[in-house]
């Protein structure tokens, strides 16, 4: 006897878990299938929890989720060899409660939404890979088919929310192979030291945290960018780059981890540190431009699986989250109105996706990805730049300071010119707007 | 995580009075098949160190069948430093078997109350020393890599690796006794044999009948012996890893061993993979060995392997990751691919051998 | 036929990783899983089921997170779970252990009869291998340990015959249930769940006892956990690294041959006991 639920939600990371709950919590019989030995077991980030995605599911998440520290500081550094210039903001407003974001032990915090999504009802299965989506003679999806013997198992629909890798969707065909292009590979590491040393360190209080966004020389010409964020105690520093150029270049992501941890601004933030974790995972980069069909009869994506991330502002959790929960809205919605889980029925999914930010967001960034492959002067030339520019200004030497305008100015055209300069512009307004 | 608790603070230790009057180190000495095990030996001049450290004596146990060979394993302990040997004869004690034996050595134990007693953590070690321990209530300590006295307490300090051999640690039985300990073969040293030493012999009976012991033996089956591999003792060990990449690859360990003589090892994942028996297995949950020569391809060196063959006097590490961990103890590093050095050893000691041979 | 499995849940040391540029230890995030040598037993107390009938129980003392445990030998097929957990049980040893063990199987006796009770060999975080023979002495079961084969059961009878590996051959062992075995690795591979049977584990509920439900009296709290332990540990200490790192063999030419011929011309000179067991070997 097959056994047959109301929804399968394949893969129980976040985006899997955001479906899995909204469904159990709206009384539907869910089966949450996952590969891993535990819910998140194959997934890593950064970390960091947006809170408004979570609290429009648990309110009081609060309360008992592994919470990290809260932000009240955010750092972007433009790199070179061996100096930065950088924007701080830091806000008393972020110390107020509820706190916007925070960071966060990817595993234990999965372990925890895990947690949550079985106790709203849904059934859990992990260690256990759905090889083949199931279908009907109209080509329905109808159910999945996993790697255990008796595997066979029917659904109304199912949730793919297997991730950035989502072997499922490429073989049902729902979308291409992922392309070098579009994806990029991220190494990360996490340093463990002594909290009252960390506080000293980042000047924060016992829950506050920061977070540095790291951009420039340190990805040696290739697309991509650096993080270093605040545990409690711990610090959780990384690198990725589009997995295109890691070809074209043939550095290894962790040598790459190794020159930023040995620069010489952030060498000092990580002394006295003892390194216990390292991991590494790909994450979705073509943005707007790379999200494939999002639904059809009887299924639906989620996730990175649908590449829903913001690289720009690095969300990719919160739309996974959102992406989720918009989901299961969906399938509840054509529940309770008696409607079948056709692909014209499951739009919706579509349409709420576009009225959000979700794909607003995507929207406004489509150009990004496609312009910085073109464009590695923002990477090198740039940052380089600007740092000089500022070493300039800032060191007294008793040339008047209008003449260093002009060097500095004379510095950029020589490097960019004229031209360049305009056309670089009026790429980065493209991009941003 | 070692299985014993954390003592928390160190103030001065009483031993409870009861206790005081257990004194000597024994050393269960395991025979099978007219053969005493190695490991008796190697552990009796580990008992002769603590039994001098204290100051009391030395005794060997025997157990076994009515005759002169039981009597001639009593002399051996003599040879290899024991002062007396406890004999305990009888038919039922003729094979091992778990009930007869409890009940000969605990008995053994509570009339002439030893203040340690060490065995050899094999299967007949274990399978005894599990239960010896139980009835007595007392601590027991397994797999020690060092047995030495405290000399605040006078008692037993059991070293070990733990968490996968990353770690030692040190384990006391302050108020119980005896002290219980096992140890692996080829873990301590064998002790010089000394044919003029003697010793005097303390008879006990076992005290049962064969008809209440429950577990009969119906047969033993020896093993093939050019089958079994005899890692534990051999001089000469060839050992490969998962950077043999493929199993048909393995067979250059074997060419090699083959010209030399040579036992072939191998580490657990290669073992796990099936390209190997287990008998072959060198490492924490594998064997400890001590050859004069160790040869190791395609192994990175973890702890877990590390510490089932350090002890070699010369290791040669073939790897072609530079910063393999093996390269940090072995004595010689070539950094290269296993698949193209392995001929190439087996080439060169096919001449030196054929070089020695014409030489001698 | 009733079978009880011990098993204990322990970190997977096969998976503590190193750094590929630091080559440091990280143990960091490890995963708790059934000790390896548990399932051997396991799947051999299943053989059994399938082939007479009858029902497995799998049984752990450990805290909370050992339940995941438990739900995996239940997804594998075990019929029944429970784990035994108290705050009382903590920084108990083996003698401890076998004593806490030994009591929640006693009272399992008292519901339904216990045929015969598997552990693994040993456990890959203590690997002492005395739980066993402790909770066999206790309940006065026939021992047999380093089981490498079941060659016949006959429940009815109360029979058994086993195979038991020793040093230089294996002893053909007859004895009487109930009996304790432990089961020697690598004689049997675990069957992969079938999805019908991980429903099962993940429906099924765990019973939880506690030192009470396990029938550990008030007298007897001192034969649990730490009051219950005689060994203890003085110290946790690094093992102090006395090598030398290795010397590395360079040559020129890079040729295979040169190298092996370095490496001998050095070694010999050296260790002249190697040369000599060599020599002896011509």
């Amino acid at each position: 006897m097959s056994e047959k639920f109301d929804a399968i939600v394949v893969g129980a990371g976040p985006s899997g878990n955001a479906a899995a709950f909204t469904l159990a919590k709206a009384g539907l019989n869910v089966l949450q299938l996952e590969r891993g030995e535990s819910a998140g077991s194959k997934n890593v980030q950064g970390a960091i929890l947006y809170a408004d995605a979570l609290e429009r599911m648990i309110p009081d998440f609060r309360d008992s989720a592994p919470l990290e520290r809260h932000i009240i500081e955010q750092r972007m550094w433009v790199m070179d060899d061996d100096s930065f210039i950088g924007t701080h903001y830091r806000s008393e407003g972020f110390n107020k409660e509820p706190f916007n974001r925070y960071t966060i032990i990817r595993a234990q915090f999965d372990k925890w939404f895990s947690g949550k999504v079985q106790e709203a009802g849904a059934l859990l299965v992990c260690e256990t890979t759905v090889t083949n989506l199931l279908r009907d003679d109209k080509n329905r999806v109808v159910g999945v088919q996993v790697d255990r013997e008796g595997g066979t198992i029917y659904a109304d629909v199912v949730i793919l929310a297997d991730g950035v890798n989502s072997l499922l969707a490429k073989k049902a065909d729902f979308h291409p192979e992922l392309e070098p292009r579009n994806v990029a590979l991220a190494v990360k590491e996490i340093h463990f030291m002594p909290q009252e040393v960390l506080q000293e360190r980042f000047n924060i209080g016992e829950e506050e945290g920061v977070v540095i966004e790291l951009f420039g020389k340190i990805t040696n010409g290739m697309m991509g960018t650096g993080f270093l964020y605040t545990n409690k105690e711990s610090i959780a520093i990384g690198v990725g780059c589009m997995l295109s150029d890691f070809k074209d270049q043939k550095t290894t992501p962790y040598a790459l981890l190794e020159q930023l941890k040995e620069h010489p601004s952030i060498k000092p933030l990580l002394a006295g540190g003892e390194m216990k974790e390292y991991t590494a995972h790909l994450i979705p980069e073509g943005g707007y431009k790379t999200i494939p069909k999002i639904v059809g009869d009887g299924w639906m994506i989620v996730g990175d699986s649908g590449m829903f991330v913001n690289a720009v502002h690095r969300e990719g959790s919160n739309l996974a989250m959102t992406t989720g929960r918009m989901a299961a809205e969906t399938v509840i919605e054509m529940k309770a109105a008696g409607k079948d889980m056709t692909a014209a029925n499951l739009a919706e999914y579509r349409k709420k996706l576009d009225d959000s930010f979700v794909m607003k967001d995507l929207k406004k960034y489509q150009e990004m990805p496609e312009i910085f492959h073109n464009n590695r002067q923002f990477f090198t030339t740039y940052p380089e730049l600007v740092n000089r520019s500022a070493h300039n200004m800032l060191h007294v030497d008793g040339v008047d300071k209008k003449t260093k305008e002009r060097e500095i100015f004379s510095s950029f055209m020589q490097k960019r010119s004229l031209f360049g300069l305009m056309g670089d512009a009026y790429k980065l307004w493209r991009a941003f707007r | 995580m070692s299985e014993a608790p954390v003592k928390k603070g160190k103030k001065k230790f009483e031993l409870d009075p009861r206790l005081a009057g257990y004194k000597g180190v024994w050393v269960f000495v395991e025979h099978e098949r007219g053969q005493v095990h190695p490991v008796s030996w190697e552990l009796m001049g580990e008992g002769r160190k603590l039994a001098d450290m204290l100051g009391v004596e030395l005794a060997g146990v025997v157990m076994g069948a009515p005759g002169d060979e039981t009597r001639r394993f009593c002399n051996e302990a003599f040879y290899h430093g024991a002062d007396l040997c406890y004999l305990m004869q009888d038919e039922i004690l003729k094979d091992y078997r778990n009930e007869p034996f409890t009940k000969g050595l605990t008995d053994l134990v509570n009339a002439h109350e030893p203040e340690i007693l060490l065995l050899g953590a094999t299967t007949q070690g274990r399978d005894l020393a599990g239960s010896v321990a139980t009835t007595l209530k007392t601590g027991l300590t397994a797999d020690c890599t060092g047995l030495t006295i405290d000399p605040d307490n006078r008692s037993l300090a059991a070293t070990r690796p733990t968490f996968g051999g990353s770690l030692l640690c040190t384990i006391v039985t302050l108020n119980y006794r005896p002290q219980m300990a096992t140890v692996r073969p080829r873990v301590m040293a064998m002790p010089e044999r000394d044919a003029s030493r003697s010793g005097r012999i303390v008879e006990q009976p076992l005290g049962m009948v064969e008809s209440s012991i429950i577990t009969k033996v119906l047969e033993f089956i020896a093993d093939a012996n050019q089958d079994k591999p005899q890692l534990a003792f051999a001089d000469i060990i060839v050992a490969g890893g998962k950077g043999m990449k493929r199993p048909e690859n393995f067979q250059l360990i074997w060419d090699l061993a083959k010209v030399l003589g040579a036992e072939v090892g191998a580490s657990r994942p290669v073992v796990q993979a099936g390209w190997v028996d287990l008998e072959r297995q060198v490492g924490q949950s594998g064997k400890t060995v001590r050859p004069k020569l160790y040869i190791a391809a395609g192994i990175s060196g973890a702890i877990q392997h590390r510490v089932g063959m350090s002890d070699s006097d010369c290791i040669i590490a073939i790897n072609n990751d530079p910063n393999a961990p093996i390269f940090d103890f072995a004595t010689y590093g070539i950094v290269g691919n296993a698949m193209t050095i392995l001929p190439a050893l087996t080439e060169s000691f096919r001449q030196a051998l054929a070089t020695a041979k014409k030489a001698g | 036929m009733h079978i009880i499995v011990c098993i204990k849940q322990v970190p997977d040391s096969a998976q503590i990783r190193v750094h590929p540029v630091t080559n440091t230890i990280m143990r960091q995030g490890v995963p708790a899983i059934i000790n390896p040598y548990d399932l051997f037993a396991l799947e051999e107390a299943l053989r059994l089921k399938d082939k007479h009938g009858g029902t497995v129980t799998v049984i752990t003392m450990g805290p909370p997170q050992a339940e995941g445990a438990l739900r995996k030998a239940l997804s594998y097929g075990a019929d029944d779970a429970i784990l035994i957990t108290d705050r009382a049980f903590a920084g108990a040893d083996t003698l401890a252990t076998s004593f806490a063990l030994a009591a929640a199987i006693r009272q399992i006796q008292k519901n339904m009869p216990v045929d015969m009770v598997f552990t693994g060999k040993q456990t890959i975080d203590g690997d002492t291998a005395q739980v066993g023979p402790g909770v066999a002495k206790r309940l006065d079961f026939q021992l047999l340990t380093y089981v490498s084969k079941v060659t016949s059961v006959l429940p009815k009878e109360g029979q058994i015959v086993v195979e038991r590996r020793a040093e230089g051959g294996v002893q053909l062992l007859k004895s009487k249930l109930p009996c304790l075995i432990t089961i020697l690795e690598g004689n049997n591979e675990m069957r992969f769940a079938t999805m019908p049977n991980m429903f099962r584990a993940a429906r099924h509920p765990v019973k939880m006892w506690n030192r009470e439900t396990a029938g550990i009296t008030d007298e007897d709290i001192v034969k649990i956990g730490l009051k219950g332990s005689p060994t203890v540990v003085s110290k946790v200490f690094a093992p102090t690294p006395h090598t030398e790192p290795a010397e590395m063999i360079e040559v020129e030419s890079g040729n295979p041959k040169d190298i092996a011929d370095t490496v001998l011309a050095k070694m010999f000179t050296r260790f002249p006991a190697v040369a000599k067991e060599i020599a002896r070997r011509a």
